[in-house]
């Protein structure tokens, strides 16, 4: 809030900081935004720090430290932060540094220098020195010294957590201007693709991360995201992936190897097992098999296995299945309908997974455009959909001063009435004479709000009536028609009786409208042959609509005005 | 934003139609709902822009614009669990197949009902306060006891088919039927109901109907039974399975332990059919709508049976009546007739009197008319022709067109009359063609 950083002499990133790994990004001055690789070469960086008689080593150096060195390696420490040892979950952190009580917060026994005896390093000062090192890639990048970021979050992250991430960054050096969540820069940073059309749309993103699985469901109307429903799980997660890949190969371990112990049960061995079963994970995203390969696995033995994607999937099969469950809920919690979700954005590490995307759009109707990179060719990576998003960020708000930053996100100014339900006109159908529905805005558009609609008239012109009404979305069913049963003998029948079933439970599900409140009716007279009509819609925030209705091309038009449920007091209207 | 372009035509607008200026307002938009929008991207600049006009907001207007603002985010899982058994916190995790995972995880309130959400809440809770860490955090061993029970049970009741071994086997859900005698003091519908409430938790086919109360139909009361006679269980029993060695163990001794067990479960199976069955049975027995139907039931046959023999009664009553009257009618159209009969006699005889007596009057006319003989007395062979003439014209009259002859005949002596009053008669019957012309000589 103070005016200590100038915004003329700011360097602004975007950072994505998750549990698993961080990212940063770059906005260059035509816009666009470039994912930082640090000295590792690595774009998804660990967010491990490891120290080795005082050295600190971080990212994917940090990460091979958990073999060796495990109880001086912090790992999963995101989450933490801000809170008190009580409401912490320490199991990520089973295979390396523990988490323990200290004062309010959580902090981490480590020997981070040279002398013998542990220190004990809060969670604020371990997230200090990662953000710090994650500048320094960036600045070193660069060739500027950065020192200011728009960081994501998840949508549940509490004030107190962010509080204490802010702090953290600031000992780094960094300015945090704002925090965003996760999946709503995912959505910003599709929207901000160069020739992205803006349209309004239902947004799904579906985050299955390394130790836990986000869904939110995002309303985008005019370019403006309005969150209806999320999910949090802390069982669906890249842990579980790797746990399914770690279990087959130790099984398969101790079958070729009766004598050898299981390397489930020695430290040292489990963290072998569980490195190189992500990296045998990873490696599936691309191939369809995969090496697993470690020197001295157990008991000195060595282990090389190879695995095929189908048996990966069926492992994982469990668990992806979770996972989809989890979007199908966070839809039904918005109260609304598969068949509303225009997109879906599948995101997080493990969407490289084929496996995962595919099951999420076996669930949703084919008008679901899945976004992952297995189903559509043009997908943004889904690691790095948050840190460009973020980036975006930075670089719209980088050049305002902290307190408009925060003035301008102050409830005063998000808090918005949205419509809840569509509004638009009857029009006439081949089949129906009663009139169909045609939205011209949707549900959930937050107010104020103008829209502009362009309407056909009948082929001979003449007058016509424009019938303003609030549409409600219906799902229409349609029950198939009990298929005859054959009547065959019993014999010839047992092998395609499966078929059959699957095909019976299909039914077909339309998204239909029902006609709510009617508002106005208006007639525009006299249009010529082949006319078009033209209606424009003013909804303002305490639900007065102003509405003009002319031909197109047509001088005057007639005007109306409808007020809202709550009567203006001066009497403006 | 892009124009919305709707290709569908407008309505032409109707005859008749009027308002105001061509416009009509008619009703109001439904109430909006407030919501964050997310401070991010281009187009959230531009509504910064307008809505805050460089104002800055405090800290009070943050709390009253988020007063009535649609919650996104679920409450922290707030929620007490149950209080935990010290016993059950001593368990070893070993022993996790005698454990009640639910109470592990506090929701055995719950149990069979738990949802998926339910029991990942309630996980990571106790993980939450149970995990080793905090433990040792607290100065107390690195005991993870316990938690391994947690993970154990939250490894069972998230996985369908292992849930469903122990849903089966989990007596804590079981409901115990009431006595013949709680049954009757007017709790049946509570008790019974409950009791195949957690029974339904078993069946393959859902929702499994449920007992209903004394008003339902009985429709639905025969499918009830008919439901639970026919019971499709998913229940199974491998849960108490003995645990098959380890490979190295002896093959046969696996094997014999494999097929005992596999004896063990159908075994099991069938007495939990034979349980259900007994359960219905005696929840049947103990139905009072069964009676009640039946009683219906009766009361209809009988309503039936009454009315079929009222019909009969009066379907007899009314042929027996009807026979009745067809007698008396017949007695006296008999009477009458036989009356008749002898009313008809009587005039006969009359008539016959009445036309002997006519007869002599016309015989008499004759001698009167002195055979219709011209001067003297009438020779023989004149009297007889005339009489013989006469009697011809009688026979050829009925009794009445004698009695008319008869009564123009009565009192006239005069000859000529007499016969003119013959010939007039002679002359009419020839006209109905009852006599030739000239048949009657003597009248001549
Ligand atoms: N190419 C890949 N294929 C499959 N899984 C991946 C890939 N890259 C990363 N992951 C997995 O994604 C998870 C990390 O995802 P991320 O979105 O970075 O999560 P977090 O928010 O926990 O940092 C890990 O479980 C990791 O193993």
């Amino acid at each position: 809030m103070s005016a200590e950083s100038d915004p003329a002499q700011r360097v602004a990133i975007g950072i994505s900081f998750g549990n698993s790994y961080s990212s940063i990004a770059y906005t260059s001055g035509e816009g666009k935004a470039e994912v930082i690789a640090n000295e590792d070469g690595d774009r998804q960086i660990p967010s491990i720090l490891s120290y080795v008689e005082g050295e600190e080593l971080h990212g994917s150096q940090a990460k091979t430290q958990l073999v060796r060195n495990a109880k001086n390696t912090v790992t999963t420490f995101r989450d933490f932060l801000g809170q008190d040892f009580k409401s912490i979950d320490p199991t990520p952190c089973h295979q390396s540094a523990h988490p323990v009580p200290s004062e309010s917060t959580v902090a981490f026994k480590v020997r981070d220098t040279e002398a013998e005896e542990e220190s004990t390093v809060t969670v604020s000062e371990i997230t200090t020195r990662h953000l710090k090192r994650l500048r320094q890639s960036a600045s070193d990048y660069l060739g500027k010294d950065v020192n200011a970021a728009v960081i994501t979050v998840p949508t549940n992250f509490s004030d107190a957590q962010k509080d204490a991430l802010n702090k953290a960054a600031k000992e780094a050096g960094i300015e945090v201007l704002q925090f965003i969540s996760e999946p709503v820069a995912a959505v910003l940073a599709y929207d901000a693709r160069p020739g992205a059309q803006l349209a309004d749309k239902i947004i799904v993103v579906a985050d299955l991360g390394g130790t836990r699985s986000d869904i939110a469901v995002v309303a985008s109307r005019g370019g403006i995201y309005s969150v209806l429903a999320t999910i949090h799980d802390y069982e669906v997660s890249g842990i579980q992936l790797d746990q399914a890949l770690m279990d087959h190969f130790a099984k398969e371990f101790l079958k070729k190897n009766k004598s050898a112990g299981d390397p489930r049960e020695n430290d040292r061995s489990l963290a072998k097992l569980k490195l190189e079963s992500e990296a045998v994970k990873k490696a599936l995203s691309i191939g369809t098999t995969a090496n697993f390969s470690v020197e001295s696995l157990a008991d000195g033995v060595d282990f090389t296995a190879s695995i095929n994607r189908t048996r990966y999937d069926l492992l994982a099969s469990k668990h992806i299945a979770a996972f989809v469950r989890l979007v199908t809920h966070a839809v039904e919690k918005a109260q609304l309908d598969p068949l509303d979700i225009t997109e879906i954005i599948v995101a997080g590490g493990n969407s490289h997974t084929p496996k995962v995307a595919s099951a999420v759009a076996n669930a949703f109707p084919e008008t679901t455009t899945v976004l992952a990179p297995s189903t559509s060719p043009t997908a943004i990576n889904p690691s790095e959909l948050s840190v460009r998003g973020a980036a975006i960020q930075a670089s719209l708000i980088q050049e305002f001063d902290l307190e408009d930053i925060e003035q301008s996100s102050h409830p005063m100014v998000t808090v918005t009435p949205h419509l809840s339900h569509a509004v638009g006109v009857l029009c006439i159908s081949g089949e129906e004479s009663s009139g169909i529905f045609h939205t011209i805005v949707d549900a959930e558009t937050p107010l104020p709000v103008r829209r502009t609609a362009i309407i056909s008239t009948p082929r001979e012109g003449g007058d016509v009536l424009i019938k303003l009404v609030e549409g409600l979305r219906h799902i229409k069913v349609t029950k198939p028609e009990p298929k005859p049963k054959k009547e065959k003998s019993e014999d010839d029948d047992e092998d395609d009786s499966d078929e059959d079933e699957s095909e019976e439970e299909e039914e077909l599900r339309e998204k239909t409208w029902k006609i709510g409140n009617v508002l106005s009716e208006a007639a525009v007279k006299g249009v010529k042959k082949g006319g078009k009509v033209e209606v424009q819609i003013n909804i303002t925030a305490d639900l007065n609509v102003n509405a003009i209705f002319r031909e197109v091309g047509g001088k005057g038009g007639v005007r109306g005005l409808l007020s809202g449920p709550k009567v203006t007091q001066n009497g403006s209207a | 934003m892009a124009t919305v372009t709707i290709a569908l035509p407008l309505p032409v607008l109707p005859e008749g139609w009027a308002g105001e200026k061509d416009f009509k307002s008619i009703g109001q938009l439904s109430a909006a709902t407030d919501r964050n929008i997310e401070p991010v991207g281009p187009h959230f600049l531009a509504h910064a822009r307008r809505k805050r006009h460089k104002r800055t907001f405090s800290e009070d207007e943050r709390i009253q614009a988020q007063a009535n603002v649609k919650k996104v985010e679920d409450d922290d899982e707030g929620e007490i669990s149950e209080p935990e058994d010290p016993l059950m916190l001593q368990r070893e995790a070993k022993d996790w197949k005698g454990q009640d995972h639910y109470a592990v995880l506090g929701i055995s309130r719950y149990r069979w009902k738990a949802t998926e959400e339910q029991i990942k809440k309630a996980h990571r809770k106790k993980v939450l306060k149970h995990h080793p860490d905090k433990k040792a955090a607290a100065g107390g061993t690195e005991d993870d006891q316990f938690f391994k029970c947690i993970q154990k049970a939250t490894e069972v009741l998230l996985d369908p088919t292992k849930r469903r071994q122990f849903d089966s086997v989990d007596e804590a859900a079981d409901v115990e039927p009431p006595s013949k005698k709680e049954s009757q003091k007017g709790n049946f519908y509570k008790l019974w109901g409950k009791v195949f409430e957690a029974e339904s938790r078993f069946s393959k086919v859902t929702p499994a109907p449920k007992l209903g109360n004394e008003n339902s139909s009985k429709e639905d009361v025969e499918h009830f039974y008919n439901f639970w006679y026919n019971f499709d269980s998913w229940r199974t029993f491998e849960y108490l399975d003995e645990d098959v060695p380890d490979d190295n163990e002896s093959r046969d001794q696996k094997r014999h332990i494999e097929r005992k067990n596999n004896n063990a479960r159908r075994k099991r199976k069938a007495e939990d059919n034979a349980r259900l069955r007994k359960l219905v049975d005696d929840c049947l027995a103990l139905d009072e709508r069964i009676k009640k139907f039946r009683q219906a039931e009766h009361a209809q046959k009988n309503k039936r049976r009454f009315e079929k023999e009222a019909e009969q009664k009066r379907l007899a009553e009314e042929a027996a009546k009807k026979k009745e009257e067809e007698a008396k009618a017949q007695a006296e159209k008999e009477a009458a007739e036989k009356a008749a009969k002898a009313d008809g006699k009587k005039a006969k005889e009359a008539a016959k009197n009445a036309a002997k007596k006519n007869k002599r009057v016309v015989r008499g006319a004759v001698k009167d008319a002195n055979y219709f003989h011209s001067g003297g007395d009438a020779p023989a062979a004149r009297i007889d022709s005339a009489l013989n003439d006469v009697d011809h014209i009688i026979t050829k009259i009925d009794n009445e067109e004698l009695a008319v002859l008869t009564s123009k005949l009565n009192g006239v002596k005069d000859a000529g009359k007499i016969k003119s009053i013959f010939q007039e008669e002679v002359q009419s019957l020839v006209g109905a063609g009852k006599l030739k012309d000239g048949e009657i000589k003597s009248l001549a």
